[in-house]
């Protein structure tokens, strides 16, 4: 079980880095800028969404069938379909796969589903090391961390601290942080990794279930690279990414990389459909891991629309400023926030707070998940099960008190007015109380409403309502 | 799935999770069609097509034989010291490569250029479909340092939906849209062009 890390206290660092946060701010705010030209540059974008989310709902609804048909098809094509019920089958899996082949040089390209169920941590344990070789996980990889955004993994890390890394595990000149030659060098380092691969493992964009296949995209091609070397392709891929139709892409493909970067398209959108020779062997992993349990809920069965493009972490002004690593979960962000919860609870029970409703990451997100209604709805899940943190707890239970009771309601608006009259700033702005930090008390009001309707209204009755 | 595997872990997860899946009925929407009325056509798709190349870092080239992709690409010092070439497009570009005399895929690690044919452009993203049937080894196409793509003008679709309707039921095997040159941008969201794949994309529109 994951620990429980509250958000606040997670970010707490981050933001204290006030040009750092600003940064980072304006660094997702340039890919949501981008995004937005390009959505704003097809007429029929609601249309798609629209299109999007009524496919993706169908094929969640009717997943059982799905799944079955996929897996028909895929097997016809000579591929081979496994199934995962949670994350420690999925990696035993890989695993068995990864030893029956004797490989010990792997090469991954970017999956969060892999990231989800620890893989990297799970084959170290059993003595096998995977190479990263999306540049930004790579990097991550390099500095012992983890993937901060799920499309721009080293989003949080400057090309200084890039060219320290470098310089420290492919010794690149010490101070070079020119994106080119760090670029350069990640590349002539894995070109090495790619061509000893003896297994490559991708995630799944989309799998088909008319035909069997897989769509993977990539900007960067490691993941075709990775893949046209080794014999052995092993592809991990969560449930909900199924589409029913080889036509539905249309419509994916036209969402994906416009909202996840703000490009038309990925450089490279590459479709498998089964293995590459009669030598060579194509394995799909399907896994479970919580998303049927997810699927079970009238509220959240929407969050399995997602296609990860993290157009919601792009524009969510909470992530944007406390950086992805606060969310303490594989998905960061709006809909990591969904998920993590369904996930475990308790452990995320902080991350539906890190949200201010203001909606916006429903507004771009291409398959219509109505994301802060649903993080609405995981804190009255939370209050439910009594995982409303004490601070809280107490203050709703008191406003509870508060507004039954109309006598006590005038006495603490009276004490209140004049507390904050006469109360000296030192006792109001100190470290016991949080709220004041960067914050001033409002000006007391003369009178309560009360008091202004009694004197104004009692008397005379208005025009409209005789 | 053979009868050996049903008493396997993973025949019972299967089961497990497809029970769970069919344990709960979910009111399902019916699958849209889309109607084409609604998507964006554009009266030029081949200018289209190229302005979007560019953008995606692509360059394109209107050629009217196979003879003149040959000398605009010896104008590419890139070119010119490239010493080993695999093309399907001998009629451009003779091979220093014979695909058909490589049995591993990994002998392709040298490779400075690949010509290679495309099926058609897509207006909107400007990027080209190429069928794997009519690559020797997929690898070409993400391994070679450059890559030149050779397309009729006259095979330009607006957007994916009619890509998708053109490729019809994918045969067997692989196939890829390309869009422009391999790229990243995960150091500080700067821009770089050549990440894994090619560093250049050339892609020739013949009549």
């Amino acid at each position: 079980m994951l620990p429980i890390v509250d958000h606040p206290e997670a970010a707490k660092d981050f933001v204290n880095n006030v040009p750092r946060s600003h940064w980072h701010d304006d660094a997702l705010w340039f890919v949501r800028v981008k995004r937005d030209r390009q959505s704003q540059s097809l007429p029929e974008w609601e249309y798609l969404r629209e299109q999007a989310a009524t496919i993706k709902r169908h094929t969640i609804a009717n997943l059982g069938d799905y799944l079955q048909e996929f897996e028909a098809n895929a097997a016809r094509l000579g591929a081979v379909v496994h199934w995962a019920a949670d994350a420690a089958e999925h990696n035993r899996i890989v695993h068995q796969l990864l030893v029956e082949n004797n490989a010990h040089e792997i090469i991954k390209s970017k999956s969060m589903l892999t990231e989800e169920c620890g893989l990297n941590e799970y084959l170290l344990e059993q003595g096998i090391d995977v190479v990263d070789t999306d540049l930004g996980e790579r990097i991550v990889q390099l500095r012992g961390e983890h993937p901060s955004h799920i499309v721009l993994p080293a989003i949080h890390i400057k090309k200084e601290e890039v060219g320290e890394t470098f310089h420290e595990h492919l010794g690149t000149t010490a101070g070079e942080s020119d994106p080119q030659v760090l670029t350069e060098a990640a590349r002539g380092h894995l070109r090495s990794k790619f061509l000893g691969g003896d297994v490559g493992i991708t995630g799944v964009n989309f799998a088909i279930a008319e035909t069997g296949g897989i769509v993977v995209v990539t900007n960067e091609g490691n993941a075709d690279l990775g893949v046209s070397l080794p014999r052995v392709h092993i592809a991990c891929m969560g449930i909900e990414k199924l589409v029913p139709r080889f036509h539905d892409l249309g419509v994916f493909t036209r969402l994906l990389a416009r909202s996840a970067t703000g490009q038309p398209i990925t450089t490279y959108t590459s479709h498998f459909h089964g293995p590459r020779d009669e030598n060579s062997e194509l394995h799909i992993v399907l896994v479970d891991n919580g998303r049927s349990q997810i699927r079970d809920s009238d509220t959240f069965r929407d969050s399995l629309n997602c296609i990860r493009c993290g157009a919601c972490m792009n524009t969510c002004p909470v992530y944007r400023r406390s950086g992805g690593h606060s969310y303490n979960a594989t998905v960061p962000g709006p809909i990591g926030s969904v998920l993590g919860p369904s996930r475990d609870p308790k452990a995320h029970k902080s991350l539906p707070y890190a949200c201010s409703l203001c909606g916006s990451c429903t507004d771009v997100c291409p398959v219509k998940i109505p994301l802060h209604h649903q993080l609405l709805a995981w804190r009255k899940v939370l209050v439910g099960k009594r995982l409303l943190n004490w601070s809280k707890r107490t203050g709703m239970k008191a406003a509870s008190v508060l507004f039954q009771h109309p006598k006590l309601f005038t006495l603490a608006g009276y004490s209140g007015r004049t507390a904050l009259r006469i109360l000296p700033k030192a006792l109001t702005h100190n470290r016991f109380n949080e709220w004041a930090i960067d914050r001033d008390l409002p000006k007391p009001p003369r009178q309560s409403f009360r008091a202004w309707y009694a004197k104004n209204r009692t008397e005379t009755q208005p025009e409209d309502t005789k | 799935m053979n009868h050996s595997a049903t008493s396997t872990p993973e025949a019972h997860s299967r089961q497990v999770v497809l029970d769970r899946l069919r344990g709960r009925a979910v009111k399902s929407p019916g699958l849209p069609e889309i109607d084409p009325d609604q998507l964006i056509q554009f009266d030029d798709r081949l200018t289209q097509f190229e302005q979007t190349l560019e953008l995606v870092g692509g360059q394109s080239h209107r050629v009217d034989s196979p003879q003149q992709i040959a000398e605009i690409l010896s104008e590419l010092e890139e070119f010119r010291s490239a010493t080993c070439i695999a093309s399907t497009v001998p009629e451009a570009v003779a091979p220093t490569v014979d695909l058909n005399a490589i049995d591993d895929p990994h002998d392709l690690a040298p490779l400075d250029w690949t010509i290679a044919r495309g099926e058609f452009g897509v207006a909107e993203n400007g990027a080209i479909w190429i069928d794997g049937d009519t690559l020797p080894h997929r690898v070409m196409i993400f391994i070679a340092q450059y890559l030149a793509i050779v397309i009729s003008r006259e095979q330009i679709v607006d957007q994916m939906h009619q890509a998708y309707m053109r490729i019809g039921t994918p045969k067997p095997g692989f196939g890829v849209f390309v869009s422009g040159p391999s790229k990243t941008a995960d150091i500080e969201q700067s821009l770089v062009l050549g990440a894994h794949g090619c560093r250049e994309l050339q892609v020739f529109l013949l009549p």
